[in-house]
């Protein structure tokens, strides 16, 4: 991974890219979005304070993932009507990126899909729906209409012009884990399976009061 | 800074809007609702500005067994109690409570251990789907190649809470719970208007819950037989494999009786037989450590026959009698070696004459005592299994398939 390092077009502060590849990342002085196009930096608002999270991952913790390094590169917070989580960006030594996924502590490790083949319309997707997905037959097991709450971090993606979205989890009966995500059409597949928290083997995590 | 990944999370406590009174949170931002335990009502703790969802009746206080705050080793990780639920199914018109209490570590996060009655459980949820089947014509489901007979299907209602819970808790909530079960394993499906959440049961002793939170005392004693409590003995395995490792024995033992008995015939003749008309055999050796002597009668007629078994150095007989249908072999034991005959006195019916067989054999292997223990081996099996099909009954009694 290398770090590029530009100034921030709000305030004029050095930016240090986690990600190359990074699409979108925020300025963590002047709280700018900033979006690149090649190579230059665009101010398109301001991100929100996120609020209190209580996730163990944050920014630059490393793990592993089937043998393969990976660090945090960036966070997408989401929230819902009962709650929230997280998606965290990850990138592996050889520059593939993928995400992981921490709901109140569960955690699963996805990738896009490159091919999804044909998906549900989002109006006709229905929880217990069963559809056979790369070879695995997954079972819809939650539909969950959210917002993006925040960001932080390099995005492979500008998380523009979306107020809510409609998501559907996917699991099989062998642990593997999936989600549509209906925010573009068509929508977008990423496929993966539930992890351990110990599986991970985290390094720089945050610390808890009391623990 | 715009991150809200501070390096250190710091835990918090609410004032209750209602009495004022400080609530402590351990949960950190995962709480989204936590109990005043001071007035019994639930907050809302997911916004800054706390509101109460509900307030809910003194009488249902419950004490918990395992205090709020402490924390304990489950499977080598550091978890502390955070929440406590009594949930309440009606079956029958009968209110049936259990106690579910909601486990949390930072890292590894949220746990239930759950007890009816005594019966402990280990629950986590599930990232899997299991996949539904059938099982001796019933309902299962199959996990991870293991299947779970149906056990039971209920409405469970909350009917009390305390501490703090991830998700807006409330008294009076229903869901429709399922559960299937391969003891000591129990998976359960919750299901809402909105989602199925899966969760795996583990049967643990409550001594081990005691020793996990240090807790003072001794548990109460469980009561009955639990749905996925796992049957004594593991159910009938291990004394019948016992019963295989005598029964091994038990063949060795018959074995070697007849690789070191003799068994050799030392005599064999034909012989005229009519009433009153005294046989004297030939002699024979009986040789090797004092043992037994078989002694085989044939004959074509039946009769009653008094026999001498006679040492021909001593002079002394071995005296029996034997009624005769057609063949008996007579076993006489310790007898000493020497030179011996057999005298043999007839009562058959007057006039009658027919012709007989009589031989000999030293140091027969006797095994009858050896077939006579063999049903004693079965006894402690039997039973075993018979006492596991009880327990199976009384397990199943408790189910939606109870007699």
């Amino acid at each position: 991974m290398t770090a590029q390092n530009a100034l921030c077009p709000g305030c004029g502060a050095p930016l240090s890219f986690l990600w190359s590849s990074a699409v979108q990342t925020a300025c963590p002085y002047c709280h700018a979005i900033i979006v690149r196009h090649d190579v230059d930096l665009e101010k398109i608002g301001t991100v929100a304070d996120l609020p209190p999270d209580a996730s163990p991952i944050q920014l630059r913790t490393e793990g592993i993932f089937e043998n393969r390094a990976f660090v945090v590169v960036g966070r997408i917070a989401y929230a819902w009507e009962q709650g929230r989580w997280n998606e965290w960006h990850i990138v592996f030594n050889d520059g593939r990126s993928g995400w992981l996924s921490d709901a109140q502590a569960e955690y699963a490790v996805s990738f896009l899909v490159d091919q999804p083949g044909t998906l549900p319309e989002p109006g006709a997707i229905r929880r217990g729906q069963a559809f056979a997905l790369h070879g695995a037959e997954y079972f819809a097991t939650t539909l969950t209409r959210a917002r993006y709450e925040g960001f932080e971090g390099d995005l492979p993606f500008t998380t523009q012009d979306h107020s809510t979205m409609l998501f559907a989890d996917l699991r099989t009966s062998d642990g593997r884990f999936g989600t549509i995500d209906y925010s573009e059409t068509p929508p977008l597949l990423y496929l993966g399976r539930a992890v351990g928290f110990e599986e991970l083997s985290m390094k720089g995590l945050r610390e808890f009061e009391g623990w | 800074m715009v991150t809200g990944s501070q390096p250190v999370v710091h835990a918090r406590a609410l004032t209750c809007p209602n009495c004022g009174g400080n609530v402590e949170l351990r949960g950190f931002a995962h709480t989204r609702s936590a109990v005043c335990i001071q007035c019994l009502s639930i907050l809302d703790a997911s916004t800054p500005e706390v509101t109460i969802l509900q307030r809910f009746d003194e009488r249902t206080r419950v004490q918990p067994l395992i205090p709020l705050g402490k924390r304990g080793k489950i499977r080598n990780t550091l978890y502390e109690v955070i929440g406590f639920q009594v949930r309440t199914v009606t079956i029958d018109g009968t209110d049936y409570s259990w106690h579910e209490y909601l486990l949390f570590n930072p890292y590894e996060g949220f746990r239930y251990l759950t007890v009816y009655n005594g019966h402990w459980n280990d629950v986590r949820t599930l990232p899997e789907v299991p996949l539904f089947t059938t099982a001796g014509g019933r309902k299962a489901v199959v996990h991870r190649g293991i299947t779970f007979r149906h056990f039971q299907t209920a409405l469970a209602t909350t009917t009390f809470v305390m501490g703090e819970f991830p998700w807006q808790v409330r008294t009076g909530e229903q869901v429709q719970t399922e559960d299937f079960i391969a003891p000591p394993l129990m998976l359960s499906a919750e299901t809402t208007e909105d989602e199925v959440t899966w969760s795996r049961s583990e049967y643990i002793e409550g001594a081990a819950v005691w020793q996990a939170f240090q807790l003072p005392g001794a548990p109460p004693p469980a009561q009955g037989v639990f749905a996925n409590q796992p049957a004594p003995q593991t159910s009938g395995g291990s004394l019948w494999g016992v019963f295989f490792k005598f029964f091994l024995i038990w063949l060795a033992l018959l074995a070697g009786l007849r690789f070191l008995s003799q068994n050799k015939q030392v005599y064999d003749s034909a012989l005229q037989l009519a009433n009153g008309q005294q046989v004297i055999t030939g002699t024979f050796d009986l040789p090797g450590r004092t043992s037994n002597a078989a002694i085989e009668i044939r004959t074509e007629g039946s009769g009653y026959y008094h026999l001498g078994l006679v040492n021909q150095g001593t002079g002394r007989a071995i005296e029996f009698a034997r009624n005769v249908g057609a063949q008996d072999t007579v076993i006489v034991p310790n007898v000493a070696a020497g030179r011996y005959y057999l005298r043999i006195d007839p009562e058959i019916d007057a006039g009658r004459k027919f012709m007989g067989r009589i031989s000999v054999r030293r140091d027969v292997p006797q095994t009858f005592w050896i077939w006579l223990a063999l049903p004693f081996l079965l006894i402690p099996p039997v039973l075993e299994s018979m006492r596991g099909g009880n327990f199976e009954a009384r397990r199943w009694q408790e189910s939606d398939y109870a007699q």
